[in-house]
């Protein structure tokens, strides 16, 4: 059992106060921690379990900036056996299609039995990578994986619908699959972890070697002609409760005895 | 006059809410710009479904078939493919839900049409289309002006269009032939509800509810401990099952359990619309949170900035 892992770094923001650059193009950056996408952990821990239940290998891959090394040691450090960097540079700004041209480069290539990527990325949040690619590829697909089971030459998928419903769905190897957060639970990397894995080589590339031109990838090759970023209001809907914490807690309590009949 | 199509969505017989927020936004943005809304339909024993959506649409494509039962992607992408050749739509709708992100990315690298997923508003200025959509989890709005383009792909996020009533006429129905169908690679199984689950959530009167902010597992019974004073139960966003911190059955959201409780308490829940959901329609949101700016505060009636390990101590106290 062969498998390739599609990853992205993206800055960590569940707990941080976001800025928006004065253009609008972007936010900063700069204080924000980078790491693996969530969505992407769960899947390259998925891949680990299922080549140690059936052997075989795993790769990582990422596009990404020289900083993008860290989530692919991440990966090996986690057990994955190899990786390829793609450079980012004339990826910036690029759709989902061009994100997917840089990896179809790669993947096309390989031979694996299995691909899978993030459902979707934190930062973005398209959704649209991992299945694109898989038509690139040609292959069977499935999203939102949130159980995978291999029988033989068939994959067993469950699908995370809405209203706590899941789908079964079987696919002939090889295929594509999105994975859904809290598929498993993801092994802890330590630092140690990362170290050992220090000399095992990265494969680099770039869209020159990959075979594709200006015009295919980048925000010229997008379907976009302009992106404006904005800050939402803030706390446009709720009374912010304010004094001492004391005085907050007090109002608080008043408003669960008045509303949820508490005495 | 330009076209909209539009998808409906069903599972078991049932057409999903999605698709009657999409025709309600489909009519307001054709009315808008002399448009005209086709809905198409595929499935198997589609006549029930078809008279609900009668009085929704200028034209409802009707693609009667035993493949098109369960929502097979295979199937349906032929199916759309077929709908879209033959009606040339400026703009095609498919809901941003599991089975439209499963639908949406596929068909747009199949017909080479460019594609923006998960949008709150989409516009027509001029022959631009313009979308609105929400990124780093709903802390940032983000505006994209495509480039001019035949046709489009946008798929809408759930909820984001309240629906209105039926509109005046009836719609033209027009049977579609299925086309050759590939040979199917994926197939449908069954579909697989969640476990009976120890408490249930959604007969709470009052909840109170963790997210990522509660940190780690250790930090659950100090929650507990409060939701007991005020005779709550708890219940939790995804972050926080995901990592098994409480069973999923405590889920509140799309993918969990939607809630309506007298009172919402929700403690360090950044407010994913994911999220909200499942708990926008609670009687009283109360929400703590680190973050001035968290997108729970936009449905929260009431909010508290600050660190919920402070305020919570605090707080149960005022009920011992």
């Amino acid at each position: 059992m062969d498998i390739v892992v599609c990853v992205k770094q993206v800055p960590e923001v569940a707990e941080a106060e976001l800025e928006v650059a004065p253009d609008g193009s972007s936010i900063d950056t700069e204080d924000l921690v980078e790491d693996i996408n969530e969505w992407d952990n769960y899947a390259v821990e998925e891949a680990i379990r299922l080549k140690e239940a059936h052997g075989g290998s795993v790769t990582v891959v990422t596009l990404g900036d020289e900083e993008a090394e860290d989530v692919l040691r991440r990966a090996l450090a986690m057990g994955a056996d190899a990786a390829v960097l793609i450079d980012e540079e004339g990826f910036e700004g690029s759709d989902a299609f061009g994100i997917a041209g840089g990896l179809y480069g790669v993947l096309k290539d390989m031979s694996c039995d299995l691909v899978l990527t993030g459902a979707q990325a934190s930062d973005d949040g398209w959704g649209q990578v991992g299945l694109i690619l898989a038509e690139r590829l040609g292959l069977p697909f499935a999203s939102l994986a949130v159980d995978i089971r291999i029988d033989g030459d068939t994959v067993f998928v469950n699908r995370e619908l809405e209203s706590n419903t899941q789908e079964k769905v079987a696919l002939p190897l090889p295929a594509l699959i999105t994975i859904q957060t809290g598929i498993n639970d993801p092994r802890y990397v330590s630092i140690m972890g990362i170290r050992k894995v220090r000399k095992i080589e990265i494969r680099e590339t770039d869209r020159e070697e990959l075979g594709l031109s200006e015009k295919e990838v980048g925000f010229g090759g997008s379907g976009l002609a302009s992106r404006t970023l904005s800050l939402p209001s803030a706390g446009a809907g709720a009374e912010i409760l304010t004094g001492n914490l004391n005085e907050i807690c007090e109002k608080t309590a008043q408003i669960i005895r008045e509303r949820g009949g508490v005495a | 006059m330009a076209e909209i199509l539009v998808l409906v969505e069903h599972r078991q017989g049932e057409i999903r809410e999605i698709t009657f927020e999409m025709l309600t936004f489909a009519d307001a943005f054709a009315a808008e710009n002399g448009m005209k809304v086709t809905a198409l339909l595929p499935g198997a024993g589609v006549s029930e479904m078809a008279g609900r959506l009668e009085n929704a649409c200028d034209r409802l494509l009707l693609m009667d078939s035993p493949e098109l039962a369960a929502c097979n992607p295979e199937a349906y992408l032929a199916a759309i493919e077929k709908a879209v050749g033959e009606y040339k739509p400026l703009l095609t709708l498919i809901g941003h839900t599991a089975a439209g992100m499963d639908l949406a990315p596929p068909l747009a690298a199949r017909l080479g049409i460019p594609l923006v997923t998960d949008c709150l508003d989409v516009s027509w200025n001029e022959g631009e289309l313009e979308v609105q959509r929400q990124i780093y989890g709903g802390k940032i709005n983000e505006n994209l002006r495509m480039k001019p383009s035949e046709r489009y792909l946008v798929t809408l996020r759930p909820g984001s269009f309240p629906v209105s009533g039926p509109r005046a006429g009836a719609a033209e129905k027009v049977t579609l032939e299925p086309p050759a169908w590939p040979q199917f690679r994926r197939r449908f199984l069954e579909y697989v509800e969640a476990e009976l689950a120890d408490v249930d959530i959604t007969a709470a009167e009052i909840l109170v509810s963790v997210g990522r902010g509660i940190g780690k597992p250790e930090n659950i019974p100090l929650v507990q401990e409060f939701a007991d004073a005020i005779g709550a139960t708890l219940s939790c966003s995804r972050p926080v099952a995901d990592k098994g911190w409480l069973p999923k059955s405590r889920q509140v959201g799309t993918s969990g359990k939607t809630v309506r409780p007298k009172i919402y308490i929700a403690l360090g829940i950044s407010g994913a619309f994911q999220h909200q959901a499942g708990m926008k329609n609670a009687e009283t949101i109360i929400a703590v949170n680190k973050d001035a700016r968290a997108p729970i505060f936009n449905v929260a009636h009431y909010g508290i900035v600050g660190d919920l390990f402070q305020v919570i101590p605090v707080l149960k106290e005022k009920f011992s």
